[in-house]
């Protein structure tokens, strides 16, 4: 950190600290977005001018301190420097999921009592539009793109530009913007950020702006950002990390933020700016490599060879070059050449030819996935982080990467593990409350500022953290080991012939397990090997696969053993599924999770069976709902299988703990 | 689609006082001994989004060719912005401001979305080819220009992510765009579209229509429209003339023309 240091008495705030950068990086840039397929660039400078004249406008309108102001859309500069207006006059931003519906929308302002909206397009205006004829306190729409909404002639709806040149109007407009901001403290709210909310209706978390600063200045610290770092902004706007990562961090360490030209262009864009600091939930990098294998398959058979070749090169020693190892000479000298022909190439490709550090995060990642990009040279890491801690919580220092944990406290963090196993934390990040929800905000939080993550976990010999299931899930065996079934499955489902895995075991002897098999990936299998089979249940069945799922049980059990904490939960029995667990049927919820209790309902005969040794295969009927809606029923008669399972070494726990 | 947010005057200026665009009086062709059309007469006001439908053969696209020069009628006369005519060429009719699109998409498939697009742009090049070859000077500003104005219709219809794409590689729903695209490019004053919404899905459908209407409210573009789904007729068209077996059997308002009993007769069928 240079001239742009922060002194944290002066810059306590993010609209205070855009008047640091549009003074010592004036001309830096710091916001960029494609337009008319020409990156178009802001300096700190001009964002000023921007924010100050939005700002303004606002407060014209009537913005007040302690206001709400909603803000709903795809990443614009635009939107962006809305939050930073409405922060800069003491009002709370809370930017809205854009493609919610109406009604959930309309939930989301209702409880935060918005009455601004600063919005992308039409889509949004009509929306907002309905949402007002039963929510009246929503007063002004103010909108981004102005296309379809020249005729509009309604109340309280109007353009960016207008409210921007009603805040030129003012002569004295910078001083007393300049005045308003002066009053911001560290304590006052930043943001409200509604959580997506899988269970029940969605929670208002309240961060400060202490909280963001925080966030962004651990950040810079943990992974030395600087304000050359170019990052992408596509992630949704009112999730925490984007607003971290796109908003605050670039505000705190002064880089710049390059906003796609739309949501279907950023693979291009990312790859035009080069970015060099990245984050992605796991899914975008499945992706990524899911494109390459399937643009491999159609390749001609040398660059075929080539690209296994180079990438076998990569798995040995791709990660040992990346960690700073040694590594022997004529290795080294294979992955340069790799790097020329293949690794170089598929970089560039995925946009990530600068990456200096890329995060995962948000959920699970598979090893194999993981790996794949360390091996490249992509400084992949993982980071656990929570919206009510202002992201960060753990995260992966560089040269301590594990696939299997989510790093070390990141500065200023504190982690305890609760006696039922939940992992607990405490950070200046942490957030204030969920708004106007005493109940949850004292169920998580605790008095002394220690709040609940609801994740299971432990911190392993190295002292890094691993998460291993949602702390209501896990249960124990009758033996008193801890039984963290998603954990389990995860590690099921990692093999591409998994399709879904449901363990159990809590309040049992022993953990079993039911598994879906893939049908695409097993199917190409069967297609390969001459296995003939007329229907799901029919592959399912086949000898030949339970030998190869029988397979991947082992390995897991294997990888199971190693770990102290899980090492009785290995999987004695298992029986593969006469049918796919189905959303139709209610099994699996429409983003595939598994509703526990009406697998155990459905299926409870295949879990006696289980739980009977003597019995080696067990008949079942159950009913299935077709596409059209008709209802029939499937019969089946499914094998049970017996594992063998790996001896625990319990000496060697002990070492590697001293 | 939400109806309700086109604003109820938007047509005002068209309702008062119709300046004609295009007027078509007593046209008759005919292909030797088959009547594609016969005796038809009907207009285009400025401003309007004016449908034509009929059953399978009743000589819609017949009429779209007319209008933009493919076809010469043996009978009958074309008033185009005041020009009257009985013979014209497609090219002449390309300068004089007539755009359209074709049922079966009409693009080249080999090049990609931008220079199909900028293909559009052909007309309004004034560089002679050697300048074009040179690629320098004026003929690269020129470029630049007519470039600026294809990112703008790129941007309008929302296809950048596919800009670099060779269009025979697009599902069909996107070269259906990319073909008003390039008809867009043209910066018509008359816009023909031969079945725009043909073999897509409701979204698709939704989406064009939003388009269509965009284009007709931004650029205040008159557009010609052959379409076979009610609803999306009913819902875009600001008059309706309908054709079966080469005559005109109604013409008015979508409410008045589907109330019509020829119409119904025509669309049903009827016992002989």
């Amino acid at each position: 950190m240079t001239a742009g240091a922060r002194d944290a008495s002066v810059h306590d705030t993010i609209p205070k600290l855009l008047l640091r950068n549009a003074q010592t990086r004036g001309a830096r840039p710091a916001m960029r977005e494609k337009d008319l397929g020409i990156w178009q660039t802001w300096s700190w400078a001009e964002t000023l001018a921007e924010v100050r004249d939005l700002a303004m406008g606002l407060r014209a309108l009537g913005l007040k301190r302690g206001d709400r102001v909603a803000i709903v859309g795809d990443n614009r500069p635009r939107l962006y420097w809305a939050i930073c207006s409405a922060q800069s006059l003491g009002a709370i931003p809370v930017p809205v999921y854009q493609d919610s519906v109406a009604e959930e929308m309309g939930y989301v302002l209702d409880h935060a009592g918005v009455k601004y909206a600063v919005v992308e397009n039409q889509e949004q205006v009509d929306k907002l539009l309905e949402i007002r004829e039963t929510y009246k306190d929503l007063k002004q729409i103010i909108f981004d793109e102005e296309r379809g909404l020249q005729n509009y002639d309604v109340e309280g709806v109007r353009s960016y530009e207008a409210v921007q040149e009603l805040g030129r109007k003012d002569r004295d407009a910078d001083q007393v913007w300049r005045s308003e901001i002066a009053k911001g403290k560290a304590g006052d709210t930043a943001i409200i950020l509604y959580t997506s909310g899988t269970t029940g209706r969605p929670k208002g978390v309240v961060l400060t702006q202490g909280a963001c600063v925080w966030a962004a200045e651990t950040a810079e610290e943990f992974d030395t950002l600087t304000e050359n770092e170019e990052v992408i902004a596509y992630l949704p706007m009112a999730w925490v990390g984007d607003h971290v990562f796109s908003y605050a961090q670039s505000y705190v360490t002064g880089y710049c933020v390059n906003c796609p030209e739309s949501p279907e262009t950023v693979i291009v864009d990312r790859r035009e700016i080069g970015t060099t600091y990245a984050f992605a939930p796991p899914r975008i990098y499945e992706n990524l490599i899911t494109q390459t294998t399937v643009a491999m398959e159609d390749a001609s058979a040398i660059k075929k060879k080539m690209f296994e070749y180079f990438l076998g090169v990569a798995r040995d020693y791709g990660e040992d070059i990346l960690n700073g190892k040694s590594v022997p000479f004529v290795a080294r000298l294979k992955y340069w050449l790799g790097s020329f022909m293949v690794y170089g190439p598929l970089k560039n490709r995925y946009g990530l030819s600068k990456v200096r550090i890329g995060y995962t995060a948000g959920e699970a990642i598979g090893p194999e996935i993981f790996k794949y990009y360390r091996a490249l040279g992509i400084n992949l890491k993982q980071l656990y982080g929570q919206t009510e801690a202002a992201v960060y919580i753990t995260g992966q220092p560089d040269g301590e990467i594990y696939a299997d944990t989510v790093g070390t406290p990141m500065g200023g963090v504190e982690i305890m593990v609760a006696d039922n196993g939940e992992v607990m934390y405490r950070s200046p990040g942490v957030f204030t409350e969920y708004y106007k929800n005493k109940e949850a905000t004292k169920d998580t939080k605790t008095a002394d500022g220690w709040v609940h993550s609801g994740d299971a976990g432990f911190v392993d010999e190295n002292g890094h953290l691993k998460i291993i299931d949602r702390a209501k899930d896990v249960g124990k065996l009758n033996d008193g080991t801890i039984f963290p079934p998603k954990y389990i499955e995860n590690k099921l489902k990692f093999f591409p012939n998994i399709k879904e895995a449901v363990a159990f075991g809590n309040g049992r002897d022993a953990v079993t397990a039911f598994i879906n098999i893939d049908l695409t990936s097993v199917g190409s299998w069967a297609e390969r090997n001459n296995v003939v089979y007329a229907s799901y249940q029919e592959l399912a069945g086949h000898p030949d696969v339970y030998k190869m799922i029988e397979n991947h049980v082992d390995e897991v059990n294997r990888e199971l053993s190693q770990e102290e904490r899980v090492a009785g939960a290995q999987i004695s029995r298992f029986l593969i599924l006469h049918k796919e667990l189905d959303p139709d049927d209610g099994e699996i919820t429409r983003t595939a999770k598994v509703r526990r209790s009406l697998v155990n309902e459905r299926y409870a005969v295949l879990i006696d069976a289980l739980y009977d040794p003597n019995k080696k295969r067990q008949k079942i009927k159950t009913e299935v709902t077709f596409e059209d809606g008709r209802r029939g029923d499937i019969e089946g008669d499914v094998e049970i299988r017996d594992m063998k399972l790996h001896a625990i070494d319990r000496a060697s726990f002990k070492e590697a703990a001293e | 689609m939400n109806m309700a947010v086109k604003p109820a005057d938007a047509n005002d200026g068209r309702a008062n006082a119709p300046e004609v665009m295009l007027d078509i009086s007593n046209i008759s062709l005919s292909f030797g001994g088959v009547h594609a059309i016969k005796d038809v007469s009907f207009n285009i006001h400025k401003g309007e989004i004016r449908a034509i439908i009929g059953p399978n053969g009743a000589g819609k696209t017949s009429m779209l060719n007319v209008i933009n020069g493919f076809y010469h009628p043996q009978v009958g006369e074309i008033t185009f912005k005041g020009n009257t005519r009985t013979q014209m060429r497609p090219y002449v009719a390309a300068t004089q401001g007539i755009a359209r699109t074709f049922q079966n998409v009409a693009l080249f498939h080999g090049m990609s979305t931008l220079d199909n697009i900028m293909s559009g742009r052909t007309l309004k090049m004034h560089k002679n080819f050697f300048w074009q070859m040179l690629r320098y000077g004026p003929a690269m500003q020129e470029e630049v220009e007519h470039r600026e104005r294809v990112e703008e219709i790129i941007d309008f219809l929302e296809i950048q992510h596919i800009r670099r794409t060779p269009v025979g590689r697009l599902p069909y729903g996107l070269q259906k765009r990319v073909e008003l695209a390039r008809a867009l490019a043209m910066e018509p004053e008359l816009l023909l579209l031969d079945e725009p919404m043909a073999g897509m899905n409701l979204e698709e459908k939704e989406d064009m229509s939003r388009f269509i209407l965009d284009v007709n409210d931004q650029f205040g573009t008159t557009i010609a429209l052959i379409e076979h789904d009610m609803g999306v007729v009913m819902d875009l068209s600001t008059r309706v003339v309908v054709l079966d077996h080469g005559e005109k059997i109604a013409d008015g308002t979508p409410a008045e023309v589907s109330s019509d009993q020829n119409v119904i007769d025509a669309y049903l069928g009827v016992a002989h």
